[in-house]
């Protein structure tokens, strides 16, 4: 099984995570190890606990044991194994350094798209707001939407939206990017230029986590594919073994199977 | 006779500058404290958020008079003896507060949860959250029933008269007490009153629509 081949430390370090709504497990003693410069997608059936997991990263959702940790450091509880919640102020800190961008875009209405990009530049990274007007630009020229600096998020297409949404998340300059179904909630001619935008961030070595429908698009672009089912990892590997034919894992294969004579 | 009412004109004023002195009183003391208690409502923990429910439900549901006489006959039973100008201003405050925090929990909760979300993970506190994300969106479903509210302040600051406070409505019965020109008069005062919720209504009316820009 192919593991991050190399030896150095991984940048994301969840081990035996943990969670449950009431009576329901979502999460079940989940592990996963993230290097540097990987791009690992997770796929798996609804309600098998991906976007939970991913939500867990950024501390948008709590879990109730096991641990996460980014760069040596515990996300949202204080470090030396208390399960003690991290203050508001350093709560932000950890934050700001993973992005996020989401299935329902979620751009700031009352605010441009560089206003967007401007505000966490501003008020988190402390710059001046000339310094983050330009890294705006920048990023938005990144993502084709240089001319659209000034629009608001109504005047944006929903491709356009997202593209702003990723460009908002790594103008923070994120160790790490987490995608949730950043492409479900887009008209199927607009996911092409979303998926673009992520392409060639992998390409620039920007470590992602990405939960995804979007087979072709994990196949072509990740490092490794996690398969998520019932709440754990059911399996883990490069794209052409988990996504191979033949697999053994039974719950992959029904997955597959099904998700084949629905999009293909 | 007409004269006469000529001749109380400064009397009046003076009577409508109270007016509107509790007035403005009431609508920023109410607005303060409103907001405050309408964030601990939404944000706050269990017993604050029981704690401001109590108080807003009680005070909505008590007639704002009867309010009003229990601050200024009711409470000096247990030694607090305010001025019936304080005791009228704070009994107003009391029920425009209850309504205020209504209107915030109103505006905040319709802020979709995404927006929140969107401003943790760039790493916003909560306060820069609340300042930044939540208050610029929540202000335009605000300010309507807050303007309402507004006009409704001015027309209720009318029952300070009856704590014998000389506000322009007092003004305006001591003034026909003496001329007994009661139907000029009244249509005076209701003027004056229409006059500064209009000006009000249509500075909220500019002020909705400098905030229509934002669509969600």
């Amino acid at each position: 099984m192919a593991t991050s081949s190399n030896n150095s430390p991984a940048l994301l370090d969840i081990a035996e995570v943990s969670k449950s709504f009431g009576p329901v497990a979502v999460l079940r003693s989940v592990s996963l190890q993230v290097a540097k410069g990987e791009v690992v997608t997770i796929i798996g059936p609804s309600g098998s606990g991906k976007t939970t997991l991913l939500r867990c990263v950024n501390f948008l959702e709590s879990y109730d044991s096991g641990s996460i940790r980014i760069d040596g450091k515990e996300v949202g509880y204080r470090d030396a194994g208390t399960r003690q919640r991290r203050g508001e102020r350093d709560l932000a800190a950890m934050r700001a350094e993973t992005g996020m961008v989401f299935q329902s875009f979620n751009l700031f209405p009352h605010l441009t798209a560089a206003g967007n990009i401007m505000l966490g530049l501003t008020k988190v990274r402390g710059k001046s707001s000339a310094e983050a007007r330009s890294i705006a630009e920048h990023w938005l020229g990144r993502v084709g939407l240089a001319h659209k600096a000034d629009s608001l998020p109504a005047e944006l297409s929903g491709g356009q939206q997202q593209r702003v949404g990723i460009a908002r998340a790594v103008a923070m300059e994120p160790k790490i990017l987490l995608l949730d179904e950043i492409t479900s909630a887009l008209d199927p001619e607009l996911v092409g230029e979303v998926l673009a935008v992520v392409k060639s961030l992998a390409e620039d070595g920007m470590t992602m986590v990405m939960v995804t429908h979007e087979m072709a698009f994990a196949r072509d672009a990740s490092s490794r594919i996690v398969f998520m089912a019932d709440g754990g990892v059911s399996a883990v590997g490069p794209p052409k073994e988990v996504l191979a034919a033949e697999t053994t894992n039974e719950r992959l294969r029904t997955f597959l199977a099904r998700f084949r004579a629905s999009h293909f | 006779m007409l004269s006469q009412t000529l001749y109380a004109l400064p009397f009046l004023a003076e009577g409508f500058a109270l007016t509107l002195w509790v007035s403005l009183l009431v609508v920023v003391l109410s607005l303060i404290a409103g907001v405050l208690l309408g964030v601990g409502l939404v944000y706050g923990p269990a017993p604050l958020r029981w704690a401001v429910r109590i108080f807003s439900d009680t005070i909505r549901g008590i007639p704002i008079l009867v309010l009003m006489f229990f601050v200024y006959y009711g409470l000096p039973a247990v030694g607090l003896h305010l001025q019936s100008f304080w005791a009228a201003v704070l009994a107003l405050t009391l029920f425009k507060t209850a309504q205020v925090v209504e209107y915030v929990r109103g505006a905040v909760a319709s802020i979709p949860k995404g927006q929140s979300e969107a401003a943790m993970a760039i790493g916003l506190t909560f306060r820069q959250r609340l300042t930044s994300v939540i208050f610029p969106q929540a202000f335009r479903r605000f300010l309507p029933p807050w303007i309402n509210g507004v006009t409704d302040a001015v027309k209720g600051s009318a029952l300070v008269s009856l704590l014998g406070i000389t506000d322009l409505m007092q003004a305006i019965n001591q003034v026909i007490g003496r001329t007994y020109e009661a139907m000029p008069l009244y249509i005076l005062g209701a003027l004056i009153y229409f006059a500064v919720n209009y000006a009000l209504s249509y500075a909220s009316r500019r002020l909705e629509r400098r905030f229509a820009f934002i669509r969600d």
